[in-house]
């Protein structure tokens, strides 16, 4: 079992597609129910999403995690982007900048078990996400 | 990557493939609209069964396509989405509102079929 991390570089639309592949591949390895993997391959979808929308370029780490109990898997999306000026009306519903989505931020938390993000405004943004292993 | 488009009479069938790109569901919202110009279809059948993932832009995409055939007079239905990718979409919040949508392949062409008769009794 890969206890490694992945990372893939977000530049283009087409990377968000490699970036989803890598995390429903991991979690299929660390066996992960077929609706799991599909929750943390759609939550990467989003958060790479955000970062071709709002940053241009980033990266999603994708990595095992080791509970007491359990295993589990962290999905780390950062970028160099222009941050977001407020993060609370960020996390809820219905609110976006790109006139687009709207739905990113608060669908992301309600698909994945934790969830966390720093964000300062000119610097860029990380968001780390997490799913247990039921 | 290239969606098939199936003819079958009245009804075009398009066919997703799991790993599609924004680029290429925008390159297909254009082609199917004009292949139903072309073909002067009624019917669009968008069957996503191969799809593993549904994200904001992919069920924005569909709605878009369906509302443009709508426009154009036709009527599109979204077939095969599968349990997981729904209630994925649920949680993130996604809903096809105002599209229609069926069980598979088979139940899509009926629900087509059955549209046509309507439409046919009104005239």
């Amino acid at each position: 079992m890969s206890d490694g991390e992945i990372r893939v570089a977000i530049t283009s639309d087409q990377d968000i597609v490699a970036a989803r592949q890598s995390g429903r591949a991991l979690a299929a390895e660390l066996g992960f129910s077929a609706t799991d993997s599909t929750l943390i391959a759609t939550a990467i979808s989003e958060l790479a999403r955000n970062i071709v929308s709002y940053a241009r370029k980033g990266e999603i780490t994708v990595k095992t995690i080791h509970g007491p109990s359990r295993q589990g898997i962290l999905v780390i999306a950062s970028d160099d982007g222009p941050g977001i000026p407020d993060v609370l009306q960020a996390m809820r519903d219905g609110f976006s900048t790109s006139g687009s989505l709207g739905l990113g931020l608060p669908g992301v938390r309600r698909l994945m078990d934790e969830f966390q993000i720093a964000s300062q405004p000119g610097r860029g943004t990380i968001v780390t996400v997490k799913k247990w292993k039921q | 990557m290239e969606v098939p488009i199936l003819k079958q009479g009245d009804v075009l069938i398009a066919t997703f493939q799991a790993a599609l790109s924004d680029a290429d569901l925008n390159h297909l919202r254009g082609g199917l609209v004009r292949q139903v110009v072309k073909h002067r279809s009624r019917g669009v059948i968008v069957d996503v069964t191969a799809m593993d993932v549904m994200d904001s832009f992919a069920s924005r995409t569909l709605r878009e396509i369906a509302h443009m055939i709508r426009l154009r007079g036709a009527e599109t239905v979204i077939v095969g989405i599968q349990p997981e990718v729904a209630f994925a979409m649920v949680q993130l919040g996604l809903t096809l509102e105002g599209v229609a949508t069926a069980l598979d392949l088979e139940e899509g062409l009926a629900y087509l079929i059955q549209k046509f008769k309507s439409v046919e009794q009104r005239e």
